[in-house]
């Protein structure tokens, strides 16, 4: 640990050979012996033809450049219906669901349609938010950061929430009660260590994160900075090792004498 | 009797019979003769290096368009941009090069990793807001093709910083100047200060700046790698040598006031290797000086400061070595995941590095207790008596702490004003600057390395405006003082 660091830790997985690895890229940390894929013709081509790396290189730049689209910040929505109303749209499109207020739970349908119902009410705050397998990133939190009181908000396996989508969350403090993390690859105990902003938090879920280096003592850490919040997800004892087992001894007994 | 011929050990079976040993008594070595044969064939063939008479792929090409002395991350960041604002691609040669591809006294290996935009400059706040984003960001702009995504071990943590009673108004007037510029800075009186972090003892502290977004620390190697990487993707070589010389021509010209003024211009940069008295002359168009904690020595290589004190000719670049320490220890009752990078008011610092109760700090020594900078030994002394009775002060949990290791590193200080030099000298006039940032180098990289490739490309800053960093500043004497300096 004492630095200088002298070789380069990566702990993300490796790209998939298909472009669409973009969305991939957050998966679960592949076991040493998945590296050794087939080569598809594109990548064996790269290695020969600066046109085929040009060529990959801009699929790139465009996957990236799809989810920056799903991520604008809807600031003329903001002034048209208010922030609840802008804030539920992006949510709804993005195929989460929104929770207003005393009402019901608001979800797109499997092909991406959702009632606009929602535009006649939009004074009404938003209560609950669950942006489960969405793909927000840090610029998408803006619309999202608008529901001053957002009570709930579920974030499972969104693969590109990150540690510094989690060091974004503090404006929420005053009303976040509940807040589910699983499975977000790229979620680490670096992002959780910025949750103790959130003092109102009463329910947390970090279950399932791959790459938090040691699942057990983050959960003890992070009971620790949130005294009032129930943790959710990890088993303290997860990482332990068993020691020798041993012949119970009977202590009871007196020694003789 | 081919038996009998056949040198020991050559021979496989009765038919394996050797060229040239039907004449029996032979002993050529031809299988080392046919390899190289072989290998001479193939070289003259297209697609391989044509070097019958020598190797020189260790040496630097003869010419570059650009040639950037120092490899650290300023460097890198200075080549990354020129490729990335170029106007064709592979339009501009650049050459990187490094005397040490260990790094291993390289400011930015050594280097504690911490980016904050708690600064008094405008200048410095946009060039770390900058810099976080590209952080951010970073899988984005170093995106290289069938290589894995750079994982920087951000921890979004923040900066707090603490200050005394006399210090408190200039606090104040520096956060108002932050939170103009964007960015993110909580003020905490010493009541909320106690509430949020218990284990603060907050004797002394009238207020306390807290970041609260793009502030954290990182890891620099991976930064450096991911760069070194991406940039050399892009077509950017490097070399492992040692620039030695500069040759230079000079042209007398009259200003407007008929003041007569010599003007140079590098021509060549003669580059050593390693070990070796070999040297190979790069022909070039620009130099950039990022080397760091030596720029004065490449300063003084191409004449800057040798003329009559007081004259823009005789103004030496006042940059030079500062050894800092580093030091790392466990104290299992110490304050918890939550912790940011505490700066206490005496100038002692810490943050926690892992999960495991590590944390690592240290102190700005002040001007009479300078260590000598001539090599990275740790004193430890140094530790007893200036860092840890600040540090058990302020949390007194540091009462028991046990040292585990430590380093030392070097800053690139600014006598002048501890802030970088950005920008050509006006003298040498291709020569740039990219150095002298006093240990936020790291964190500035990003954003001084596009200045420089705007001003090398076309001829002014566009994005942040550095003029207040040019090197004219230590002539006319106009210090740019940066107050926050840990």
């Amino acid at each position: 640990m004492a630095a200088p660091w002298a070789s380069l830790r990566l702990v993300a997985p490796m790209w998939n050979g298909r472009i669409r690895g973009i969305h991939r890229l957050g998966g679960a940390v592949a076991p040493e012996g998945n590296q050794k894929k087939k080569r598809t013709i594109l990548q064996f081509l790269t290695n020969y033809f600066y046109d085929v790396e040009a060529l990959r290189d801009y699929l790139l730049q465009r996957e990236m450049y799809k989810v920056h689209e799903k991520n604008r910040s809807y600031t003329w929505l903001e002034k048209q219906h208010g922030p609840y109303g802008a804030g539920a749209f992006f949510i709804l499109k993005q195929g989460g669901a929104v929770k207003f207020r005393d009402k019901e739970w608001i979800r797109p349908d499997k092909y991406g349609h959702f009632s606009q119902e929602f535009w006649n009410f939009c004074e009404v705050p938003v209560e609950a938010v669950d942006a489960s397998d969405c793909d927000i990133n840090y610029e998408g939190l803006d619309n999202l950061l608008r529901l001053k009181e957002l009570q709930s908000l579920s974030l499972q396996r969104c693969s590109h929430v990150d540690d510094w989508c989690l060091s974004r969350l503090y404006p929420l403090a005053d009303s976040l009660q509940e807040l589910s993390l699983a499975g977000c690859p790229r979620v680490s105990e670096r992002g959780l260590a910025c949750l103790h902003h959130l003092q109102n938090l009463r329910r947390l879920d970090i279950s399932d994160l791959p790459a938090v280096s040691n699942p057990g003592l983050t959960q003890i850490l992070v009971e620790e900075m949130l005294p009032n919040c129930e943790v959710v997800g990890v088993d303290w004892a997860e990482g332990l090792k068993s020691g020798p087992e041993e012949q119970p001894q009977d202590t009871a007994s007196p020694v003789p004498a | 009797m081919i038996r009998r011929v056949l040198p020991h050990g050559m021979g496989r079976g009765l038919l394996t019979r050797r060229p040239g040993t039907r004449r029996g008594g032979f002993s050529l070595d031809w299988d080392g003769k046919v390899s190289e044969i072989k290998k001479k064939i193939k070289s003259i063939l297209p697609g391989r290096s044509c070097d019958l008479l020598q190797d020189t792929s260790h040496l630097p090409p003869e010419h570059s368009d650009v040639v950037i002395v120092g490899g650290g991350v300023l460097g890198l960041s200075v080549a990354y941009w020129l490729k990335k604002l170029e106007s064709r691609r592979g339009a501009i040669r650049v050459l990187v090069v490094e005397r040490d591809h260990t790094y291993s006294q390289a400011s930015t290996g050594l280097s504690v990793g911490g980016i904050c935009q708690q600064f008094s400059l405008p200048e410095n706040i946009q060039l770390s807001l900058f810099s976080a984003s590209f952080l951010r960001n970073i899988n984005e702009y170093l995106a290289v093709v069938d290589a894995p995504p750079l994982d920087l071990r951000f921890n979004p943590s923040g900066y707090l910083l603490l200050a005394s009673e006399k210090d408190a108004a200039a606090m104040e007037s520096n956060v108002k100047v932050q939170r103009q510029e964007g960015a993110k800075v909580s003020l905490m009186s010493p009541d909320q200060l106690r509430n949020k972090f218990p284990w603060i003892n907050t004797e002394g502290v009238a207020l306390a700046s807290y970041g609260m977004e793009d502030e954290g620390w990182f890891d620099p190697w991976c930064l450096l790698q991911g760069l070194r990487r991406k940039v050399q993707s892009l077509g950017v070589l490097f070399c492992q040598g040692e620039v030695t010389r500069f040759v230079s021509s000079s042209q007398r010209m009259l200003t407007t006031d008929d003041k007569a003024v010599v003007l140079k211009r590098i021509h060549e940069v003669h580059v050593k290797m390693d070990r070796s008295l070999e040297y190979q002359p790069v022909e070039c168009a620009i130099v950039i000086n990022a080397a760091g904690a030596w720029s004065a020595q490449i300063a003084a290589l191409a004449g800057i400061g040798e003329g009559p004190p007081g004259t823009l000719q005789g103004t030496k670049l006042p940059v030079e070595p500062r050894k800092r320490y580093v030091y790392v220890w466990h104290c299992p009752q110490g304050p918890g995941l939550e912790t940011p990078l505490v700066a206490d008011t005496s100038g002692a610092y810490f943050r926690r590095e892992g999960l495991g109760s590590n944390y690592l700090g240290g102190r700005s020594p002040t001007e009479q207790e300078e260590p000598d900078p001539a090599n990275l030994e740790v004193d430890h002394d140094f530790f007893q008596d200036k860092v840890w009775p600040h540090l058990a002060l302020r949390v007194p949990a540091f009462e028991t702490l046990k040292v585990q290791s430590a380093w030392a590193g070097y800053y690139d200080y600014n006598t002048f004003d501890q802030n970088g030099v950005v920008g050509p000298h006006p003298l040498v006039v291709n020569m740039y600057f990219a150095t002298g940032f006093s240990g936020h180098g790291l964190q500035q990289a990003p954003g001084v390395g596009r200045a420089v490739a705007e001003m090398v490309l076309k001829g002014r800053f566009q994005t942040i405006d550095l003029s207040p960093f040019l090197f004219t500043r230590f002539y006319l004497g106009e210090k740019i003082q940066e107050n926050n300096i840990i």
